[in-house]
This record gives structure tokens, sequence and C-alpha cells, in this order.
């Protein structure tokens, strides 16, 4: 459904170049899960923006092939990419609040998207419009048509973005953070709608996030992004007890999760890495306790594990198990 | 370092081991609303809606809750950035405020640490000249002022040399957030207010500022309130836990009863809330329907009936008060109140609502 071939993009302004996204591909299937892990600056986010051509096209550079649903999005004219923004692909964005328009009603979003898309009129789509909002569990939701953003909560908001993004039926979501911004008994009714709404309708989602823990409940594939690369990829459970990325391993270490109280955090050493320098080799090596020679030469190639397990890791390809079980 | 630094402000233990180090007493704080004509009366948000509390020596006591339940207030009361409507405050045996700890005395004592990094420094001073300016307010000498700034960064991990001369932007957040710590700890104080400190760091910075947290504790003898929405740090840090809804206190006790053995209602469904890191056992229901109500209007009552799966009609009429039924873990619920009226019993040990939740 979702396919990229080695997309690279790069910000220019003010005097420096920032490599925010240097060759990932990635492939979603139809009714699949993905989930974007990294921190700030990996370019989890940028990748997924990418995906709908969102950047700002005078001071972005992209390379490389995005096919979505057949359409190759890359060389899209603006028509085509009207029809592709809502119609096949739809976003969802981490601060509802910001993303909503706040002098229009949630119905009057919602009928403009549906309209824009499909030929109907205006009753038909208000009665979509209604069934939009029962499909992601908005109480009273004939009340809320009617309601401006700012009157409702948080979880309510996201719950209405949701549905904005789905009223035009598209076929994959994008989710950037959604969750992030929402208290932990809301957070948890936002995953569980999200995972119920993809196995209902058969979405694809490509699901970005800092947190493992979201992730875990929503993705059945994981992609771990450092410096603008994918550095290990697979199946949920395969990163969770056997990764092999020196990163992914310290990522996990760092959660506190299961730790005693007062034990010292595993922590990395070090900062992220600078994007308008980044260094020739491997992104991590600088930061990575096992880094050699080889690292800062180039940056080690995908290597296949088995069971769509991939690592870009020079330690990946030897025999010795470097891989730690974490639970 | 240490007998430079005890020589001016002398931040010594007053009322012995056993004193709390902190005693608030029924706080509360009320902000009023702007009506929306002169001549009505508006409304107010009941942000700290009597709460009263201890922090004992030496401890980490860590408070939980989502969004509007008071605990940002609670931190501010504490620090007395805002001045509470009712309710006392005592700071080792001594009121705050009185005239054996006139405020000057006690900010000097309590310190505090905020979110947002960028924010709480003065953008147009070097760090080094933030953190001594904390310290020449105090009437410090500028010299001695200068030396413990460049000390405190170097046990930060920030190289005086390297960083000293730098402006907050030049930092990334985990290295401002480091110069918040150590500007905290320059008078030397007894105790540190971390008001989500930690949460808008990547992972795996946040999890060297912890580590950094534990080990100036530890070397300066500090007491912590680690205020933060995010269950498992809590758990990691802190000695206590005091969870939060609604500007009221809910449930307080040892970090490990409390994870072991919930016993508020509210306090469960938060935990079950907690993704669960295990794809085999992903969350099939969420613990709790609809979003934490608006302070401005709270429901009658217990404030947590209208979310609660154990609500029966007692609990829209009566408010339940903080009991210590349960022996060192008191929690504010009719079913642990004796004579509350609702028709279940919290027994002390056993956890009567593992079944239904």
């Amino acid at each position: 459904m979702v396919s990229v071939r080695d997309l690279r993009v790069t910000f220019s302004g003010g005097g420096k170049t920032i490599r925010a996204v240097n060759g990932v591909s990635l492939e979603v299937a139809p009714g699949e899960a993905l989930a974007l892990i990294g921190e700030s600056g990996s370019g989890k986010s940028v990748t997924l923006r990418a995906l709908m051509r969102l950047h700002p096209p005078r001071r972005t550079r992209m390379e490389g092939e995005i096919r979505i649903d057949g359409a190759d999005v890359t060389a899209l004219d603006s028509r085509g990419l009207a029809r592709l923004r809502g119609g096949t692909v739809a976003m969802v964005f981490q601060e509802p609040l910001l993303a909503l328009d706040p002098v229009y009603t949630v119905g009057q979003q919602i009928i403009e998207c549906i309209r824009t898309h499909a030929r109907v009129s205006a009753a038909e789509a208000r009665q979509r419009a209604l069934r939009a909002l029962e499909a992601v569990r908005i109480p009273s939701p004939e009340r809320r048509l009617a309601a401006y953003p700012h009157e409702m909560s948080g979880g309510m908001r996201q719950r209405a973005m949701i549905a904005l993004a789905l009223s035009a039926n598209p076929k994959v979501l994008l989710a950037d953070e959604p969750t992030t911004a929402l208290d932990a008994t809301v957070q948890i009714q936002v995953l569980i709608l999200l995972r119920e709404l993809q196995r209902e309708l058969g979405l694809s989602i490509v699901f970005v996030t800092h947190d493992i823990g979201a992730a875990v409940e929503i993705a059945e594939r994981v992609a771990v992004m450092y410096g603008g690369r994918i550095v290990e990829e697979g199946p949920i459970r395969t990163i969770l007890r056997a990764a092999r990325h020196p990163y992914t391993m310290a990522l996990l270490q760092s959660r506190q999760h299961g730790m005693d109280r007062g034990q010292r955090l595993q922590t990395i050493a070090g900062s992220p890495p600078d994007l308008s320098a980044l260094p020739p080799g491997c992104s991590f090596a600088p930061r990575c306790p096992q880094a050699r020679a080889q690292c800062l030469e180039a940056v080690p190639q995908s290597v296949a594990l088995g069971g769509g397990h991939r690592v870009s890791c020079v330690l990946a390809t030897e025999p010795v198990a470097i891989a730690q079980a974490v639970a | 370092m240490t007998d430079a630094m005890t020589d001016t402000l002398l931040n010594a233990d007053v009322g012995g081991p056993a004193q709390p180090l902190v005693i608030a007493r029924d706080l509360i704080k009320h902000f009023p609303l702007k009506s929306k004509l002169p001549w009505q009366r508006g409304g107010e948000v009941r942000a700290v809606d009597g709460v009263s509390f201890e922090v004992r020596k030496g401890e980490t006591l860590g408070v939980v809750g989502e969004s509007g339940c008071g605990k940002s207030t609670t931190a501010r009361l504490l620090m007395q950035l805002i001045e509470q409507n009712r309710g006392e405050l005592i700071f080792d045996a001594l009121g705050v405020g009185s005239a054996q700890l006139p405020m000057k005395r006690y900010r000097s004592q309590v310190q505090m640490v905020f979110q947002d990094s960028y924010s709480s420094l003065n953008p147009r001073l070097t760090i080094e000249e933030s953190i001594a300016f904390t310290a020449r307010v105090h009437g410090i000498s500028a010299s001695e002022a200068t030396a413990r700034a460049r000390a405190l960064l170097d046990r930060v991990g920030l190289e005086p040399t390297r960083f000293a001369g730098r402006y907050p932007h030049e930092l990334s957040g985990g290295q401002r957030q480091r110069v918040n710590i150590a500007r905290a700890l320059v008078l030397r104080p007894r105790l540190v207010i971390l008001d989500e400190a930690v949460s808008a760091l990547d992972k795996s910075v946040e999890a060297q500022v912890l580590n950094l947290l534990l080990d100036l504790k530890a070397e300066f003898d500090l007491t912590y309130v680690f205020i933060s929405h995010d269950l498992n740090v809590i758990r990691y840090l802190c000695d206590r836990v005091m969870v939060m809804y609604l500007g009221k206190v809910v449930e307080v006790g040892d970090t490990e009863t409390l994870y072991a053995n919930p016993s508020h209602p509210y306090t469960r469904a938060l935990l079950a809330s907690m993704p669960a890191m295990d794809p085999d056992h992903r969350t099939l229901v969420a613990p709790l329907a609809g979003d934490p109500p608006n302070p401005i209007n709270p429901p009658s009552g217990c404030s947590f009936h209208p979310r609660c799966a154990m609500a029966e009609d007692v609990c829209s009429r009566r408010a339940p008060v903080l009991s210590d039924a349960l022996a060192g873990h008191p929690v504010a619920c009719l079913m642990a109140n004796a004579g509350g009226g609702h028709s279940r019993q919290m027994p002390a040990a056993a956890s009567p609502l593992a079944a239904t939740i």
C-alpha cells in the first residue's frame, strides 16, 4: 500500500543544509500498522510528512520514490495531490487544537472534507459526518457536530480529528504522535480506538511515536530511526526481545520500565547528531559503545536476519551473538 | 565546595530527623474566573481544594495525576510562588512566612525546577550568570557566587571552561535542564521541587538526568517532591506517591504498596492505563471512559463518581475523606471510610476490586 525507496529529504535555509532524512526505505502492506520510533530529530515526522508532500516545496529537496496505492507521489501535480490528501491518505496530528480550524465547527470541517472528495448533497454529507463521529465513539454526536474545537476536551478533540481524517474513506492513515499530548487514561482510549478502526476498516497505519509503550499497543511492525535513517526494523516481538542494533538496545534499556528503585539507568552518552553535519559513517557511531574504525567510514548496509528483521549495523553480520534479550 | 556553601547560609536541620520537612495542612487555592457581565459573579477554578500532606526528610515524594488535577498548583503553593486562599505550610517545625521563617529565608531552602528548560532561563544571561544571580540575590559575594556556579556546572556534567559563557539557546534541552538543576542547588537548599522536570526530554537524555538527580540527592542530602504524569518514572524514582484527582488527594502510599495494591478506583484505573509493553497482552478495554472533568464545576460528592465503576447513589451526595483506615496508606473513598454509606467496604489487606476492574 505504501512503498518508499531511498527517500532523502533536505531542507535549506539560513545558509545551512539540514539532512533530515537520509535514505529511508519502507513498505506498509494493506491493513498493516507500522510504528516509526525515534527521538526528536531522528527524522520520523519528516518522513511521515514527506509521504503527503507537506513540506514547503521551495526550501525542501526530496529524492527517492514514494508510491501510495500505486500512485507516484513525487510526480503528482497539484490536482492529483489534492485528491491524494484526505482521499487516499489522511493524517492525524499531535495537537488537535492547532490542526483543527478554530472558526468552524467540527461538523462544518468534516462536511467540507467529505464534499471535497465525493459529489454528495449537503444533507448526505451531514449524515456521513454524523456516522464518522459515531465511528470514533463520540458521545451525543448530533450535538458535537455543532461544537467548535475549543468547546471540546482534549480526548474528544483528538477523536474529532480522527473522524475528520477518516471521513473521506482513506486507505492509509498517518498518525504523528497522536496520543503524546493526552492524559494516560485518555491515551489508552485513543490507542484502542485506532486499533479497532484499523481492524474494522482495513486501514494501513503509519504511527510515529517516541513512546515504545504506545507502539506496542498499536503496531505489528516497528522501524527504529536515528539520524534520518532506519537503523532497525522488524516485528514488534522481535524488536522487544531480540533487538540487534546498539541504539535500539540502549533505547529499550534507558526506559525505567521494570527497573528497581534507585538502580542506575543505562544511558546513551552524548547527544543526538547534528543533522547539518552528519558523520560520513554510521550516525550512531560517535555514541556507540561498540563502534570500531569501519563504522566511521561508511554507512552500514541493511542486513536481513530473517522473519522481516533488518538491521543496519556492522555487528549484525558477525557470527557472535551480541543481542541481549530485553524483556 | 561543601564548606564554602554552608558558611553564608545556614540551612541547618531544626526539628530533628522525625520532624517532617514539610507539613501542608488543608491548602486551598481557587482562581476566580472573569464573568461575562460586569454585575455577575464569575465562577472559580478549584485548582487545589483542601490538600493535606507531609514530605518526610530525605525522601522523594511523587505526585501523579492527569492535567487539571492540581499537581502543578500544589507545587507552586509549596514554593509560595502563589499564595493559598486558606491552609498553612510548616517547614521543619516553623510556620512558613512567620517571624522565625520569613519568606526569603524559606525560599533559600526550597528550590524548583520547571518543565520548560528554555523559558526558565534568562536568554540574555550566560548560564554562569544565571546560576550566580540566584546566589547574589541572597547576599553572596560576586566572586563566591561565580565560584559556586562553576563548581555546580562541573558537578552536573557541563565542563565550566566550555559551557560557562554560553547562552541558553546554545545548549540542548538536556543540557539546559542540567543548568536549571545546578541553579536550584546553588543556595544549598533542603527541598527541591521538580515539576515535570524530565517530561520534555528524550528517553535517552531523560535517563541521564534521572541518574544525575539520584546522585545529587545523595551528595547534597536533598529531599525531592517529584511531579510527573509518567507513572514509570515515578515508580523508579519515588519512595512515596501521592495521587491527585480534581484538586484533591485520593491516595497516598509507599511506592511499592501503591503500585502492587492500589486501593482507590482512580489509582487502579490510572495504573491499568499504562501501556502494557507486551504485544501478547495488549490492553483490550480502556479502564476509564471520558476525559477528566473540568475543575470549574467539579461533580458533587466524590468528584470521581461520574467515571467510577464502583459508584453508588451515596457517592454523588457525600464527599469522602482521606482516611487512614488502611494503616499508613490513606485513601479518599467512601468504601474506605468507616460509616461511608457505601455497600462495599475495603478490607485492609485484600484488594476488593481486583475482580471487577
